[in-house]
């Protein structure tokens, strides 16, 4: 049968129509990915000229005086982040394997539950919990109340990629080793859990990424210092909340050191995402 | 006799190693139940940690609901100065400025998925994805900074007109044009949820089994009536919560919120003028809150926040695990 006219350009239509369609999601694509660009481009070219070596070794000066750095909110957010960090690691890990070993039970599946809404939980609201529970009895704001709200955000992320990771090692690994008469502890930390490890460095280094960028849980924990300060029971500063208090200020001297700040911050986050992602690509990632 | 005394020597040796094989049992039985007591202790310690932070804000914004009780929800004075809080204009703020945020992130989101899941060539595919996945992972004070110096004076300036002489004749779309405004708090908040929503729609997509798809071509539809026919609808409610997702990222995102949207407690008609959100002012005036009333009231923003967000992820949790699952329905 011939195909009628009609027949053509309806066909013509509908395939133009579906190329048209197609077109807009890459143009979707596009637009989305606008803003990655504008803000990168943004950060180096103004971010870039005003940093300096001052930057890196001053802290900030006195309203009115050109100069300074922020030497002391680069030293805090790594204080900031390493005492998270200590806390945060080993308890999601650990939490991570009970989650593993006990994937059904009902408490197993509570704390599953908790650890995902916890991760939904805006960070602003987890400043207020690590304000009421570690401020107040302390009687001023911390770099201590600070990691502790850095620590929260960070252990559900750290507790379910352990969680998935271990679940990837082959059961005949773990069976091998206990087959051996290997106890089961020791299985689960020297055979599963490094096994692991890769996969579990990554959820890590991407939950530091995460906790390094956070500037709403410190404002009233750790509060912020314009001064030279690594006491664990002061204020201290931290470069995003440096970044943030420079920004919305109305000295021109400021703002401009607040494009360095976040060019640097950016900077750290994305080295940690990228690399991350970069060596894990291809080979090292778990799934085996 | 030296025959006995070897046997006896032996017995001995062997006893001893028994013993020794009972004690390392032993011991093992300790070293199991040492860690399985500890990994339980720290999976607790979460369950707790979600407890303690849920009592933490009721407690904390007690004094708050006790002297407004259902008020405060329903009240737009907030007034620090007399000590009177009311929560509306920041629920207010908040409600619109996320509606604004989804209503542009949500298309362009779900075109984006539909592009890395169905359109892209493998390699681009995974290029892009890795964009979209920077998009999150940028600072919100770095968005936040570049709102204030870029964004804002750039939507002022050539967005703002456009809409105000095309629309104008909607009270959303009038009076004076400052760089700090709802719109521009929407518009940022759209930049940030995207790629969370577009990332969770992607996998969502994916999930759509291959034969689906195959069935929709061979009956001769076009690559778009497949989409339409067969991924759409398989993944209806992933992207619902995917959407979801997004709107419980946009409610509690704080500081670029802060720094763009002007920070006023009123509740104003128009898109142009600054508003504030429930998180805003939290952030904004927790440090310097001066009364133990006022600290309570703020508490109870973050206690409307957290009970808000819980809400959603849950619900998005659902809706996304099942369509993953593959238990959409496929109509």
């Amino acid at each position: 049968m011939i195909p009628s006219n009609s027949d053509v350009s309806r066909q013509f239509r509908r395939k133009l129509k579906s190329d048209l369609m197609i077109g807009m999601t890459a143009f979707a694509t596009m637009l989305a990915l606008a803003p990655l660009f504008l803000v990168l481009g943004y950060l180096v070219s103004k971010g870039a000229s005003s940093l300096n070596l001052d930057f890196f070794i001053r802290t900030p000066k006195p309203v009115g005086e050109q100069g300074g750095g922020m030497a002391n909110a680069i030293v805090g957010t790594f204080e900031l982040v390493g005492i998270a960090c200590l806390v945060g690691i080993p308890i999601g890990i650990g939490a991570g394997l009970y989650l593993a070993e006990h994937p059904l039970s009902t408490l197993g599946r509570a704390i599953r539950f908790a650890a995902d809404i916890t991760m939904g939980v805006p960070s602003i609201v987890i400043g207020i919990f690590a304000y009421a529970v570690v401020v107040r009895p302390m009687h001023g704001f911390s770099a201590l109340a600070g990691s502790f709200a850095l620590a929260v955000i960070m252990i559900p992320l750290v507790t379910r990629t352990t969680e998935e990771m271990v679940k990837l090692v082959p059961r005949e690994l773990r069976e091998a080793a206990l087959a051996l008469g290997v106890p089961r502890w020791r299985t689960s930390l020297s055979v599963v859990v490094r096994t692991a490890m890769a996969g579990i460095a990554t959820g890590v280094i991407l939950a530091i990424a995460r906790i390094t960028g956070e500037t709403a849980p410190l404002l009233f924990t750790a509060f912020g210092n314009q001064f030279w300060s690594i006491s664990v029971t002061h204020p201290i500063a931290a470069l995003t909340v440096q970044v943030y208090a420079f920004a919305i200020s109305p000295f021109a001297d400021w703002q401009r050191q607040a494009w360095a700040g976040a060019l640097v911050l950016t900077c750290i986050v994305l080295t940690l995402e990228i690399g991350v992602r970069w060596m894990t690509s291809g080979s090292a990632r778990v799934p085996r | 006799m030296a025959d006995l005394f070897e046997a006896a020597a032996g017995t001995a040796a062997l006893e001893r190693r028994e013993a020794r094989r009972k004690l390392g049992f032993r011991m093992r039985g300790f070293g199991d139940r040492f860690f399985g007591v500890l990994t339980l202790g720290l999976g607790l310690l979460i369950l707790s940690i979600l407890c303690g932070l849920a009592l933490a804000l009721i407690l904390g914004s007690a004094a708050s609901i006790q002297k407004f009780g259902l008020r405060f929800i329903i009240s737009t004075d907030w007034d620090p100065a007399n000590d009177v809080y009311g929560a509306l204009p920041f629920i207010y703020g908040t409600v619109v400025s996320s509606l604004i945020a989804l209503l542009i992130a949500a298309p362009l989101s779900v075109g984006t998925a539909l592009y890395l899941s169905e359109t892209a060539p493998e390699w681009l595919s995974r290029r892009v994805g890795f964009m979209v996945e920077l998009l999150a992972a940028i600072p919100s004070v770095v968005y936040g900074l570049w709102g204030i110096f870029v964004l804002g004076p750039w939507l002022r300036d050539y967005v703002e007109p456009v809409l105000g002489e095309g629309l104008g004749f909607l009270p959303l779309f009038t009076g004076p044009r400052i760089s700090v405004s709802m719109l521009c708090a929407g518009v940022l908040l759209a930049i940030m949820v995207l790629p969370y929503i577009a990332s969770v729609c992607t996998d969502v997509f994916r999930a759509v089994p291959r034969t689906q798809r195959e069935a929709a071509l061979a009956l001769g539809a076009t690559r778009w009536e497949m989409v339409q026919i067969a991924v759409l609808p398989y993944g209806r409610s992933g992207i619902i919560g995917a959407i979801i997702l997004g709107l419980g990222r946009a409610l509690g995102e704080t500081i670029a919120v802060a720094m763009v949207i002007g920070n006023r407690p009123e509740i104003s008609a128009s898109l142009f003028a600054p508003s504030a959100t429930l998180a805003s002012v939290i952030a904004n005036e927790f440090a310097e809150a001066t009364s133990s009333l006022y600290l309570s009231s703020l508490m109870e923003l973050g206690l409307v926040l957290l009970a808000v967000g819980l809400l959603l992820n849950v619900a998005a949790r659902v809706l996304v695990l099942n369509a993953k699952r593959g238990e959409g329905e496929a109509r």
